[in-house]
């Protein structure tokens, strides 16, 4: 069981050093991970490094992850920035440490923990999932985390949990957007059905390429969810709960036409204004097509059932 | 005073080549970014809208100064709109798409900010096709009626910009705020003028 604390705030209670050293206990934990090699074609494309992360079955190895330059400088991060390339810069004054996450609604178990304390309980695997953003770009990153469902094991869900809700930091001293309330209404939440949340694909992400996740790509703790948009995977969370009710998402609330409570990536539902039939792969050359976008982004075998009998066109 | 003339033409038309210039140097350098398919063809958009607001602004321009030889300009600069526009298509068609048919007439057919896009772009097509001296003597009074369809173009490349935004509205709205202006000084022009006509019409012969 992860170790409850009481709701002390972290700074008073922690040696600061302590979490100047998270860095540092992230990439024992990477290096110490059951060892595995990393898959050849990710190896040939990002600098050499060594350590072993627990293989993954659900890792696409097939798959040659984008060059990590290009994935560390084009996020869409609106607490930051509306500017994909301006957030790295931007981002680099987020505080990320003490960093604590509180788990609470329908659960047995609610608490507030350390995310060291998280981390020493679950095996980092890396996964190499392709990332779809709902603009029309794709990216294959591999992410260093774990499967949602085994965090919310622990925290064991009542019967009565149906969604779950996630939320990012309010941080409006280095957030600008929070700062100004700029376009969206912030903090911003996302969430996913419980069967979406419980399902293996379904990860918290604290790294990517082997090292722990730059700023602005989410860190400490962000969500990945490979078969929806990306928007639905939240960034930089202090907060999942878990609910009877689905939660109010700060897309669907800002433009319910545009962004549905699912947003499952399918290329025959056309956002209003664009087409999502086919995306640009980044780090694709000149004169390369784009690629045809995929029912699930291409992990239907594994999740369509979730939404069997379901109308993927009303249900968007 | 022939000679000044050429050269200030020739010196515009290579000016107007510099945005094309710039971005050749940055592709070369590298310097487009993580999507630098997507900045090119962003970039051409740009620069055509530009255009199109400057060859809208001639003719305010040239009242307000009283400078009365910019109109020898509007010509090349609405060329230039066309040029950029062309560049943009293009680069879509084969530099993001790869003359892939099938995926682009999806797209299209999907994207309703592209249709504005394709309505500004043959009304441009239309204005250069007819942009020669002599088209215009031939085609008369409708050349004028034609050529007013530069408004529509520059109404319909702003909703083309407006609908495929993601996130900021910034820069559209400062565009769409231009092309206000431009217009309503148009509107305005032509308020007067009829009102004067009318000052000018003696009484009883209305
Ligand atoms: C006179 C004609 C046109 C003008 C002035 C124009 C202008 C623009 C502008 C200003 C943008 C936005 C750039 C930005 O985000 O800063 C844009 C985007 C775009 N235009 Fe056009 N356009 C024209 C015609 C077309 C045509 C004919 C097509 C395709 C058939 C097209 C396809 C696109 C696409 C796909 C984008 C989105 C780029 C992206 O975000 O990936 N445009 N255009």
């Amino acid at each position: 069981m992860i170790k409850t604390q009481k709701k002390i705030p972290s700074s008073e209670i922690t040696d600061f050093t302590a979490f100047k050293e998270r860095r540092k206990f992230i990439k024992a934990m990477l290096a110490t991970a059951a060892s595995a090699s990393i898959p050849s074609a990710w190896a040939n494309n990002a600098k050499p490094n060594a350590w072993n992360l627990a293989k993954s079955d659900l890792s696409n190895t097939a798959l040659t992850p984008t060059p990590i330059e290009l994935v560390k400088n084009y996020t869409n991060y609106y607490e930051f920035t509306l500017n994909k390339e301006d957030s790295t810069k931007l981002a680099q004054n987020f505080i990320t440490d003490p960093w604590s996450l509180e788990i609470s609604g329908e659960v047995e178990n609610p608490g507030s923990y350390h995310l060291e304390d998280i981390l020493r309980q679950q095996t980092l695997e890396e996964r190499i999932y392709r990332f779809r953003c709902v603009e029309g770009w794709s990216m294959v990153v591999p992410w260093v985390g774990f499967s949602l469902a085994n965090l919310l094991k622990m925290a064991k869900p009542l019967s009565t949990a149906h969604f779950v809700k996630f939320t990012t930091i309010q941080q409006p001293e280095t957030m600008p957007s929070q700062r100004n309330n700029v376009m969206l209404e912030w903090p911003y939440v996302e969430g996913l059905r419980i069967d979406e949340a419980m399902h293996p694909l379904t990860m918290l992400a604290v790294g990517m390429y082997g090292d722990i996740l730059p700023k602005q790509n989410g860190a400490p703790l962000r969500l990945v969810v490979p078969w929806k948009y990306g928007f639905k995977s939240i960034k930089a969370i202090v907060k999942i709960e878990l609910l009877k009710y689905s939660p109010l998402t700060t897309w669907n609330k800002a433009a319910p036409t545009e962004y549905g409570f699912y947003a499952n990536v399918n290329p025959d539902v056309s956002h209003p204004r664009w087409s999502q039939n086919s995306e640009r792969q980044l780090g694709s050359g000149f004169f390369t097509s784009r690629r045809q976008t995929e029912l699930f982004n291409g992990y239907g075998e594994q999740v369509a059932e979730l939404y069997r009998d379901m109308d993927l066109r009303h249900f968007f | 005073m022939d000679i000044q003339i050429k050269n200030r033409k020739l010196v515009t038309l290579v000016v107007c080549l510099i945005p094309l210039l710039w971005l050749f140097l940055d592709i070369a350098f590298g310097n487009l970014g993580s999507n630098p398919i997507q900045a090119l063809h962003i970039r051409l958009g740009d620069w055509s809208l530009r255009f199109l607001c400057i060859t809208l602004a001639v003719t305010p321009i040239q009242m307000m100064t009283r400078w009365r030889g910019m109109s020898d300009y509007r010509q090349m600069l609405g060329l230039y709109a066309f040029f950029y526009a062309t560049l943009h298509l293009l680069a879509y068609l084969v530099v993001d798409n790869n003359l892939m048919w099938s995926i682009i007439g999806t797209d299209i057919i999907e994207s309703p900010y592209i249709w504005f896009g394709v309505v500004a772009y043959l009304i441009v097509f239309a204005l250069a096709i007819t942009s020669p001296k002599w088209v215009m003597k031939s085609m008369g009074k409708s050349w004028k009626k034609l050529h007013r369809l530069i408004y529509v173009s520059s109404i319909a490349a702003i909703i083309h910009y407006f609908w495929q935004l993601k996130g900021n509205l910034a820069e559209p709205l400062l565009y769409s705020i231009i092309i206000f202006f431009l217009l309503l000084f148009r509107v305005l022009l032509w308020k007067t003028r009829h009102e004067l006509k009318e000052m000018m019409i003696p009484k009883g012969y209305e």
